[in-house]
């Protein structure tokens, strides 16, 4: 028994095993074992991109997956993405210095008139988590608010988010704004809350409404994935 | 222990509660993002023809207009030393109105959540919970409320603060949480987890269950989860009408009064006692309600099939009560280095 509860060493795995092992240690939340696990990797010569995709990004799915089918709760999400958050600070400054492709960049806030942010702190951390960008503009924007940053930040994605049924509707407002601008195209738009449906996505002119924020993430790549696509067909 | 709720208790096998107090109050012109408390005292009237809604529609029990007249809540408006104050007076016009109304009907001072998350994984500690808590019940408390009613409750931890926060208050309480996330609470917590959690408190509720979360099929689920579970405490139902639907730029929940009325059976043959409604449920929907209560018998408890037909579908297949152990993706078998 006692050989079984022993301590995994985790410099002494190979690769592979580690990278499975730090699978298991963010789905886990174990900060301080991702940070390690991170450090051994760079000292190994992989590439910070390649520590950030295969290691991170590929753990966080996981967890993704997870919550998304109702088998983890906000609470091993926090925790994860905290664990997720200790890698990021150390890869951070190296992948500015490599000049690694970004993921993409992401405008974040609730919508005018709501206040309720723990879906959209929820999302700003499983996109962080997914190596996106996150601009969070915090709660109660105004359309304005959402299109400067989305200008200034020269970012890929807007999401939106409201949790009451009264300030749904102030979506469809920034959408017929960036319309009015001729920006409508230039940005995916995601939308989320709790008393949204696909319907209403729909309707208001949002390019994908998302359940939850795992899905939102998922959403999210597979969008980036066809614009690119798209530039380099065009 | 007799107070005015325990006593109706003893005297009716059903009490019907009442139903939304945002969707009314955004109705009489509430701007989202405005705070409902601001009206107990900018706009009385209609906070008293909100209660009186409710009443003459036939509720036995109707929430304060309190929610967020916590600490956590009234700071995103610059308010938060006004959560005593903007309590006191949502009970004490509760309390007026009540008191006209001729017959017994309870005003439930109604606890919000902070908002905030709860150690570890967020800031807010238990001691700062319990005091924001324990303000809000002592101004609920000094307008004359019968009982405080907490509501819309995820997290177990707060759930905890606020029992203590009512026993500080000396005050008993009704507590139900919110099921939104594959028919648990957002943070995982399944009905049968509630009865447990329920039990093991030293101040524990009058009647607890579940308000708003998905549809009113859902709601029904969780309340056969509490049965289920061996709970003996009166199960609370307060269920939003149907689903929001986006129509002409406005919101619409698509629940019919007849519709709620089915719910209203089908939650008592569940098993609950006190039911109401939630989100969308409007004097018209507790009318409805009131009248298939008084005048159709007890039936067998439905099963979910039963449920479905007459409601709707549910969010998720399931809602974590089968006892089946959850398939995981990855083991968590390694053994913690800091234990």
């Amino acid at each position: 028994m006692a050989d079984e509860e022993e301590d995994i060493i985790l410099s002494e795995l190979n690769d592979e095993e580690l990278v499975q092992q730090m699978f298991d240690d963010l789905y886990d939340g174990l900060r301080e074992e991702i940070e390690e696990g991170v450090n051994i990797l760079l000292e190994r010569g992989w590439e910070p991109y390649r520590v950030l995709t295969e290691a991170l990004v590929g753990a966080m799915t996981i967890v993704g997956n997870d919550f998304r089918d109702g088998i983890l709760f906000v609470p091993e999400v926090l925790l994860a993405a905290n664990a997720m958050k200790g890698g990021m600070a150390i890869l951070k400054p190296l992948l500015v210095e490599t000049g690694a492709p970004r993921m993409g960049k992401m405008v974040i806030g609730t919508v005018k008139g709501d206040i309720h942010d723990i879906g959209k702190n929820l999302v700003a951390m499983m996109m962080e988590g997914a190596g996106f960008e996150v601009v969070d503009l915090g709660i109660n924007n105004a359309a304005d608010a959402y299109i400067d940053a989305l200008i200034a930040e020269e970012a890929d994605i807007l999401g939106m988010s409201a949790l009451l049924t009264t300030t749904m509707p102030y979506m469809k407002t920034v959408i017929d704004q960036l319309a009015e601008k001729g920006i409508r195209d230039d940005y995916i738009v995601l939308v989320g809350g709790a008393p949204l449906n696909e319907e209403f996505g729909k309707a208001i002119g949002a390019d994908a409404y998302c359940r939850d924020a795992a899905v939102a993430v998922e959403t999210a790549k597979d969008f980036i994935s066809r614009k690119h696509n798209q530039m380099a067909a065009g | 222990m007799t107070h005015p709720l325990a006593r109706l208790l003893e005297t009716r096998d059903w009490l019907l509660a009442d139903g939304a107090t945002g969707t009314n109050l955004f109705n009489m012109g509430l701007s989202s993002g405005d705070a409902p408390e601001f009206w107990n005292e900018d706009h009385p009237d209609r906070i008293k023809k909100l209660y009186n809604g409710a009443i003459n529609a036939g509720s036995d029990l109707f929430l304060t207009n309190s929610f967020g007249s916590n600490a956590s809540r009234l700071k995103l408006h610059d308010a938060q030393h006004r959560a005593f104050e903007l309590s006191k007076l949502a009970a004490e016009i509760g309390r007026e109105c009540a008191d006209a109304s001729g017959r017994t009907v309870i005003v439930a001072g109604s606890m919000g959540p902070t908002g905030d998350i709860m150690e570890p994984m967020g800031t807010l500690t238990h001691a700062s919970a319990v005091e924001m808590f324990h303000e809000q019940a002592e101004g609920l408390k000094a307008g004359g409320a019968d009982v405080l009613w907490v509501e819309t409750i995820s997290a177990p931890e707060e759930y905890r603060a606020a029992a203590e926060a009512c026993a500080l208050a000396d005050m008993p309480w009704c507590g139900t949480m919110s099921f939104d996330t594959a028919g648990r609470t957002m943070m995982g917590l399944t009905s049968a987890a509630m009865v447990d959690l329920v039990e093991g408190l030293k101040h524990p509720p009058v009647a607890f269950g579940a308000n708003c979360g998905v549809g009113a099929a859902d709601l029904l689920r969780t309340a056969l989860g509490y049965v289920d579970a061996g709970a003996t405490r009166p199960i609370i139902a307060k269920g939003n009408a149907g689903i929001p639907k986006y129509v002409d730029g406005h919101i619409h929940y698509d629940g019919t009064p007849e519709l709620m009325a089915e719910y209203a059976i089908l939650a008592r043959d569940a098993g609950a006692t006190i039911i109401g409604g939630c989100c969308g449920t409007m004097p018209e929907h507790l009318s409805a309600m009131r009248e298939a209560l008084e005048t159709r018998p007890r039936g067998e408890r439905p099963t979910l099939d039963q449920i479905t037909a007459a409601l709707g579908g549910f969010s998720s297949d399931s809602d974590g009560t089968s006892g089946e152990p959850v398939e995981t993706r990855r083991s968590s078998s390694r053994r913690r280095k800091k234990s």
